[in-house]
C-alpha cells in the first residue's frame, strides 16, 4: 500500500521536531546545573581526587569556572556543539570519544532484551486479551507483576548462579566475548553484526552466548509493561464497534484478529516501548555491572566509583539525548503507522 | 469553564455513588469485602504489616549483632544457627537482612513523602491558577521526565555527594514529575466545581479553598500512587547502593548485601545474594500488590 505524503502529515513531522528543541535544550541546562550550580567547589570535582591546589586553580582556569554563570554556561553550549564533554580523568581519554567506543555495546545488550522481550509479551499479552479470565490471563497477570517487582541486579546474580554454576552452559558472566576468541574488526561496533559480516561463525556464537544472559535479564524487566499493555489495547480494541462489523461480515477470527485487532492495538503499544527504553536504559547500569559488561553503563559506575565527575555527567547527558531522539523516533513511526495523528492536536 | 463538564459530572457521580455505599456499610465493612474478594490483597496486607514488623523490631528480633564478624565462622551455609548462612566475614545474613528492612524502608518513605509535599504544592498552585506557572511547571517537568529516571538518580547523587540524604532527594526528584501531575489533573478539574464556588462564595480565602476543600479529593489516587511509587523507590535506592552510591559497606542495606554476595555467586555461596535479594524482591512486591488493591477499592473501573 502506497500512501501519499500529505502537507498535514508534513507540517506534523516538523511540528514534533520543533517541539523537541525545547526539550533538548531543558537536558542540557538540568546537565549544566547539576555540574556548576551546587554546593563544593565544581573545579575540585572534576580535577578529581588526587588534585592539588595548584591543578585546581589550572581546572578552573581551563574550565572558565572563575567567570560568571551565564557566560559559562555559553561555553558550555560552545563545547557540546564541538562535541567536547571533557577529559575523562581515569581513562585520560575524551569523554565523547570514551562513550561513542562503548555505545554499540550497550545498544547490542538493550536492543537484543527488548527483541526478546516483544517476542515473549505480545504474544502473551494478545493472548490473555483473547481470553480474559482464563489461565493464560491469570499467567499473564503474575508475570506482570512479578516482572515490575524484580531488582534487575538480582535477576542477572540468579540467572548467573543456575545457568553458569549449576548447569554449566553459560559461558563466565565476564563481558562481551570469552578471550579463546578474537573480537571481530569493528565495522559497526556490534559483535553479532560484525562477526556475522567477516563470516566468522565461531566468534558469532560466541558472542550470542555471552550476550544471551544480560540480555533476559533485562528482558524479564521489561516484560511487564508491555505485556500489560498489549493485553490493555487488544481488549479494547476487540471490544470496540468496527470488531464487531468485521465479525458480522463473517471475516474468519484469523483475519479479525491479526489485520483488524492486532493493528489498531499496536499504536499503544509501540507508545510504551518509547517509556520501556527509558527504564531500560536506567536499568542497563545495573545488568552491565553485574556482567562486566563493557557498555556506557559500566563505564558511568567505574567513573562514579573514582569521581570521574566529567564522564558521569557526559554519561547522563548521553542518556538524556539519546532517550529523547528515540522518543522522537517513536513519534515519527507513529505518524507512519496512523495518518490520522497530528502532533499540534495533543 | 463549563460547570457541568461530562469528565466532572461523571466523577462526582461515581464518588457519591462510592460515598453512599461506604456510608451504608461503613468504611470498615467495605474494607473487610473488598479483602474478602480479592484473597491476593489480603495477602499483601498481612505482607505489609509483617514487613512494618520487620523495620519496627529488626534490631531487637535479631538473633546476632549484624556488624559482628567472626573468621571462625565465615561463609557458613544456611543452618539451624544461622538461617540463611554467614558472610565473607562470618556475620550473620539473617540479622543483616532483618535489620537492613528499616534503613531500606526509612529511605523509600522520606523519599516518597518529600515528593508527595513538593509534588502535591507544584502541581495544586499549577492546577489552581494555570497560567504561566502551569506552563513553566509543565516544561520542567518534561524535562526531568526526558532522562532515564535511574540514570538523572545517579547524576543527582554524584553531583550533591555519596550520602544517603543525597539517596532520599534524588529519589524524590525523580519521583516529583508523577505526584505533580497527578495533582495537577485532580485540582484543575474541579476548580471550577459548585463546591469550590460555593465555598469562595461563602468568604474563603482562595489558598483555603484549594488546601481545604480541592486538595482532600485528590488524595485517594495519589495514596495509590504512594503505594506503586513506595516499590518503586525502593527497587531505586537499592539499585543505587549496589553500583555504590549512598550506604557505605558494612552497614546492612539489600542493595549492598547483594552486591557482595554477588562475587561469591560464581563460587557457589549462593545464600549472600540470594536471601538479601529475594527479602527485597517480596518488600516491593508487597507494595505492587497494595497499590493494585488499593486502586480496586479507590476506582473501581480501573481494575484490569
Amino acid at each position: 500500500m502506497v500512501t501519499a505524503i500529505t502537507s498535514r502529515q508534513c507540517r506534523a513531522v516538523l511540528g514534533r521536531l520543533a517541539q523537541t528543541v525545547p526539550v533538548l535544550f531543558g537536558v542540557v541546562v538540568i546537565s549544566f546545573l547539576l555540574t556548576r550550580a551546587l554546593p563544593g567547589d565544581p573545579a575540585a570535582y572534576f580535577a578529581g581526587a588526587a588534585a592539588d591546589a595548584d591543578s585546581i586553580e589550572q581546572v578552573r582556569e581551563s574550565l572558565g569556572l572563575d567567570k560568571p554563570l551565564p557566560q559559562q554556561f555559553l561555553i558550555y553550549l560552545g563545547d557540546l556543539a564541538r562535541g567536547d564533554l571533557g577529559q575523562s580523568i581515569s581513562t585520560g581519554q575524551p569523554v565523547a570519544s570514551d562513550l561513542a567506543s562503548r555505545l554499540p555495546a550497550s545498544l547490542e545488550l538493550t536492543l537484543m532484551a527488548l527483541l526478546l522481550s516483544c517476542c515473549l509479551s505480545i504474544p502473551l499479552g494478545v493472548m490473555a486479551a483473547m481470553r480474559p479470565g482464563s489461565a493464560i490471563d491469570h499467567l499473564c497477570r503474575v508475570v506482570v507483576t512479578a516482572g515490575v517487582s524484580l531488582p534487575t541486579f538480582f535477576t542477572g546474580i540468579l540467572l548467573i548462579y543456575i545457568f553458569y554454576y549449576l548447569l554449566g552452559i553459560a559461558p563466565s558472566p565476564l563481558g562481551r566475548l570469552d578471550f579463546i576468541y578474537l573480537e571481530p574488526d569493528r565495522i559497526t561496533g556490534f559483535y553479532l553484526i560484525d562477526a556475522a559480516i567477516a563470516r566468522d561463525w565461531e566468534t558469532w556464537t560466541g558472542a550470542l552466548k555471552q550476550l544471551i544472559l544480560p540480555a533476559i535479564t533485562l528482558a524479564l524487566f521489561t516484560l511487564a509493561p508491555i505485556a500489560r499493555m498489549t493485553r490493555a489495547a487488544m481488549l479494547t480494541a476487540l471490544s470496540s464497534d468496527f470488531i464487531r462489523t468485521a465479525r458480522a461480515a463473517g471475516l474468519t477470527e484469523r483475519k479479525v484478529l491479526f489485520v483488524y485487532a492486532f493493528r489498531n492495538a499496536l499504536l499503544p503499544v509501540v507508545t510504551t516501548l518509547g517509556m520501556v527504553f527509558s527504564f531500560t536504559l536506567g536499568a542497563n547500569v545495573l545488568v552491565e555491572k553485574v556482567f562486566a559488561w563493557p557498555g556506557i553503563g559500566s563505564y558511568a559506575v567505574e567513573a562514579l566509583v573514582v569521581s570521574d565527575y566529567a564522564a558521569v555527567q557526559g554519561f547522563v547527558l548521553a542518556m538524556a539525548v539519546l532517550f529523547v531522539l528515540l522518543n522522537l523516533c517513536i513519534d515519527l513511526l507513529y505518524t507512519a503507522i496512523d495518518p490520522r495523528i497530528g502532533f499540534d492536536a495533543q | 469553564m463549563n460547570q457541568s463538564t461530562p469528565p466532572t459530572a461523571l466523577d462526582e457521580s461515581v464518588l457519591s455513588e462510592a460515598q453512599s455505599a461506604s456510608n451504608d456499610t461503613g468504611f470498615g465493612a467495605h474494607l473487610l469485602y473488598v479483602l474478602r474478594a480479592n484473597p491476593v490483597t489480603l495477602l499483601a496486607f498481612v505482607l505489609f504489616l509483617l514487613i512494618v514488623a520487620c523495620a519496627l523490631f529488626g534490631h531487637a528480633l535479631a538473633p546476632y549483632d549484624p556488624l559482628a564478624t567472626s573468621a571462625g565462622d565465615a561463609l557458613q551455609p544456611p543452618s539451624a544457627q544461622h538461617w540463611f548462612g554467614t558472610d565473607s566475614v562470618g556475620r550473620d545474613v539473617f540479622s543483616r537482612v532483618l535489620v537492613a528492612t528499616r534503613l531500606d524502608l526509612s529511605i523509600s518513605i522520606a523519599a516518597v513523602a518529600l515528593s508527595f509535599v513538593i509534588g502535591s504544592i507544584l502541581g495544586g498552585i499549577a492546577g489552581f491558577w494555570g497560567g504561566w506557572l502551569d506552563s513553566v511547571l509543565n516544561r520542567i517537568l518534561d524535562t526531568i521526565m526526558a532522562f532515564p529516571l535511574f540514570v538523572l538518580a545517579m547524576g543527582i547523587v554524584a553531583a550533591l555527594g555519596n550520602t544517603i540524604e543525597n539517596i532520599i532527594y534524588a529519589t524524590a526528584i525523580i519521583n516529583i514529575p508523577f505526584y505533580a501531575r497527578l495533582v495537577r489533573a485532580e485540582v484543575n478539574i474541579r476548580r471550577d466545581a459548585g463546591f469550590v464556588r460555593a465555598a469562595r462564595l461563602a468568604g474563603n480565602s482562595k489558598l483555603r479553598v484549594l488546601v481545604i476543600h480541592i486538595f482532600p479529593n485528590a488524595l485517594p489516587p495519589m495514596m495509590v500512587q504512594v503505594s506503586l511509587n513506595m516499590g518503586w523507590a525502593i527497587l531505586n535506592a537499592a539499585g543505587l547502593s549496589f553500583i555504590g552510591l549512598g550506604v557505605r559497606p558494612p552497614t546492612p542495606e539489600w542493595g549492598i548485601m547483594v552486591a557482595e554476595g554477588a562475587n561469591f555467586i560464581v563460587s557457589g555461596e549462593w545464600w549472600l545474594a540470594v536471601f538479601p535479594g529475594l527479602w527485597l524482591m517480596i518488600a516491593v512486591f508487597t507494595f505492587n500488590l497494595l497499590g493494585d488493591g488499593l486502586r480496586d477499592m479507590v476506582d473501581p473501573r480501573k481494575r484490569t
